[in-house]
């Protein structure tokens, strides 16, 4: 069974997000590593090919300068190879955009019996793309899936609903979407660490590809206004000292609450 | 002036058209000359509701067989397009069934999407979506280019619903096609996550907790002092993540957004993650160890103190009240 695994490598999410000023865009620009969200599609790949009894997971990602040491942290917990498109003419692309290149580069990698995505992103959350790849791909596809085994040519999901969740089965080959927690992302090994290093890696731009980089400017969409949100008063804020529920009953009485 | 022709993918839950979409035919209504509504499915119950709404005409797939509406509703709406009645805008809700038949139509029509956003507003023929961004701190606009019709995704709450007293909308048949392989994913059974009490997004009081309860058996703190307030408890979603509550009590950007009169932060720090979904709240209490913790700033109340100690005092103040 042959798996592809959709990943993003984004700003360390525990640094704060800023806008590029000229553009409006995410600035992104930095170090950049392997969104968390990602971690669970290439864990569950990786167990999905092992109880196939065989197979390959390869990775796709888009990224600016290269940056590919997200990827080598996918390809250290097991992945085989990867395709990476950076292109500086794909910077500030839209999630169509994005969902093109990364449609073009599962076929470069001859497509496969299952792509998995994460829902969103941490840094950009469009979550739009693996869809639109899906669409892209001629794929059936099943989004925001907590459970996935593979019986034969046909995939068994459990879907996240408002409510709980819906059981769905996909023929296969198809997309699926996985949320976060949806399985244990194991820590790279020190071995798998040292193999990442040499795991092939295929650097790509947009037009090896065949997709037309439209970036920012060609997009559909210009950023007319970046404005600060109204700030909510301050409130008072107390040190506990034993007694500070009574505070709180208060305040519901108050508010008449209580 | 508005625009001419407006979309929205509506829902039906139980047999009911469901707030989002009352929220955003409401809005249309403002926005266009002309509304109509899309569902995947049978239309017969809700058309009188969506019609109430402003909608003059319901498109209906008819019945989907199970199937996820994603590519099915796509297909009919591209159908359509084609055949000469394509709208100026197509307002989604931000929810699974709107980010799938959005972002398939995206593909077929070759436009870009804007989702996650809260207000819409229309100059002469330009449509400007707002979306907040760094846990709703700063709000961007941004405006479609280029031709319609522009796809737009709304969140929760972002407008209220209010009937334009109208009658019931037209039904028109708008069927998919044969959509071959890929309208292959069918839901095969459902699985409801009973919960007891108002539901979540509904609530006037909601007591959430997070990764400061320590361990998933104090998390009956919280439902303890949910149901002492006639309120519904939520969660963040490190502890969903955690496996300690089901994900339909995820209050936050990819879970619920709440707006109740009253929301209670009991051990959460505030990632942008949650506070995207909880802080349209009218009063917020927020209880967390750490002084520096994020959520303080949005606190009407805040109590720097571990949540062990002061929960349980709350909980018997209250009840010793009755």
């Amino acid at each position: 069974m042959k798996v592809i695994v959709c990943v993003k490598q984004i700003p360390d999410p525990a640094l704060p997000g800023e806008l590029d000023a000229a553009t409006n865009t995410l600035k992104r620009d930095g170090k950049l590593i392997l969104d968390e969200s990602d971690s669970y599609g290439v864990e569950m790949a990786l167990q999905l090919v092992d109880a196939a009894g065989g197979g390959e997971v390869a990775l796709v990602s888009m990224a600016p300068n290269n940056e590919m040491s997200g990827l080598r942290t996918a390809l250290a917990m097991g992945a085989a190879e990867g395709v990476l498109v950076s292109d500086p003419a794909l910077s500030g692309s839209d999630a169509l955009t994005t969902a093109k290149v990364l449609a073009a580069a599962v076929q470069r990698l001859g497509g496969a019996d299952l792509v998995l995505a994460g829902t969103e992103s941490s840094d950009g959350y469009t979550g739009t793309v693996p869809e639109q790849m899906a669409e892209l791909l001629g794929l059936p596809s099943v989004t925001f899936a907590k459970k996935v085994t593979v019986d034969g040519a046909t995939l068994k999901v459990d879907r996240q609903t408002e409510a709980g969740y819906d059981e769905v089965t996909c023929p296969l080959p198809a997309l699926v979407s996985v949320t976060a927690g949806v399985v244990e992302p194991r820590y790279p090994s020190f071995k798998g660490i040292m193999a990442a290093k040499s795991k092939p890696v295929d650097t790509v731009t947009a037009a090896d590809l065949g997709v037309t980089a439209v970036g920012w400017a060609g997009s559909g969409q210009a950023v007319a206004s970046v404005a600060q949100a109204p700030a909510r008063e301050a409130g008072t804020i107390i040190e506990d000292d034993g007694e500070a529920f009574g505070k709180i009953v208060e305040f519901l009485e108050t508010i008449k609450v209580i | 002036m508005g625009l001419n022709n407006i979309w929205v993918f509506a829902q039906a839950a139980n047999g009911s058209a469901t707030s989002a979409t009352l929220e955003l035919l409401t809005k249309a209504r403002e926005l266009g000359a002309t509304v109509s509504a899309w569902v995947g499915g049978d239309a017969s119950s809700i058309a009188g509701t969506l019609g109430e709404y402003g909608a003059t005409k319901v498109y209906a797939t008819g019945d989907l067989g199970g199937a996820l509406p994603g590519v099915a509703v796509s297909s009919a709406m591209k159908a359509a397009i084609d055949g000469g009645d394509a709208p100026d805008l197509i307002m989604f809700p931000q929810n699974y069934e709107g980010r799938d038949v959005m972002a398939r139509l995206s593909v077929k029509l070759d436009r870009t999407v804007l989702t996650n956003n809260i207000d819409c507003s229309v100059d002469g023929g330009t449509v400007t979506v707002t979306t907040p961004v760094f846990g709703g701190n700063t709000l961007v606009s941004t405006s479609f280019s280029g031709a319609a019709p522009y796809l737009a995704a709304f969140r929760p709450k972002s407008f209220a619903a209010e009937s334009a007293g109208g009658g019931a909308a037209e039904v028109v048949a708008a069927p998919s096609g044969d959509l071959g392989s890929t309208g292959g994913a069918v839901v095969t059974s459902v699985h409801v996550e009973e919960s007891t009490g108002p539901k979540l997004d509904e609530a006037d009081i909601v007591v959430s907790g997070g990764r400061g309860l320590g361990e998933a058996e104090k998390y009956a703190m919280v439902s303890d002092l949910a149901k002492l307030l006639k309120g519904a408890a939520g969660a963040s979603r490190a502890i969903v993540d955690a496996g300690w509550v089901p994900y339909s009590m995820q209050v936050g950007q990819t879970g619920k957004v709440v707006k109740p009169n009253v929301y209670i932060a009991a051990g959460i720090s505030g990632a942008t993650q949650h506070m995207v979904g909880m802080k349209g709240s009218k009063n917020i209490i927020a209880i967390n160890k750490d002084a520096e913790a994020p959520i303080f700033g949005v606190a009407d109340l805040g109590i720097v103190g571990d949540v062990h100690k002061v929960l349980p005092k709350l909980i018997d103040a209250l009840r010793a009240r009755g």
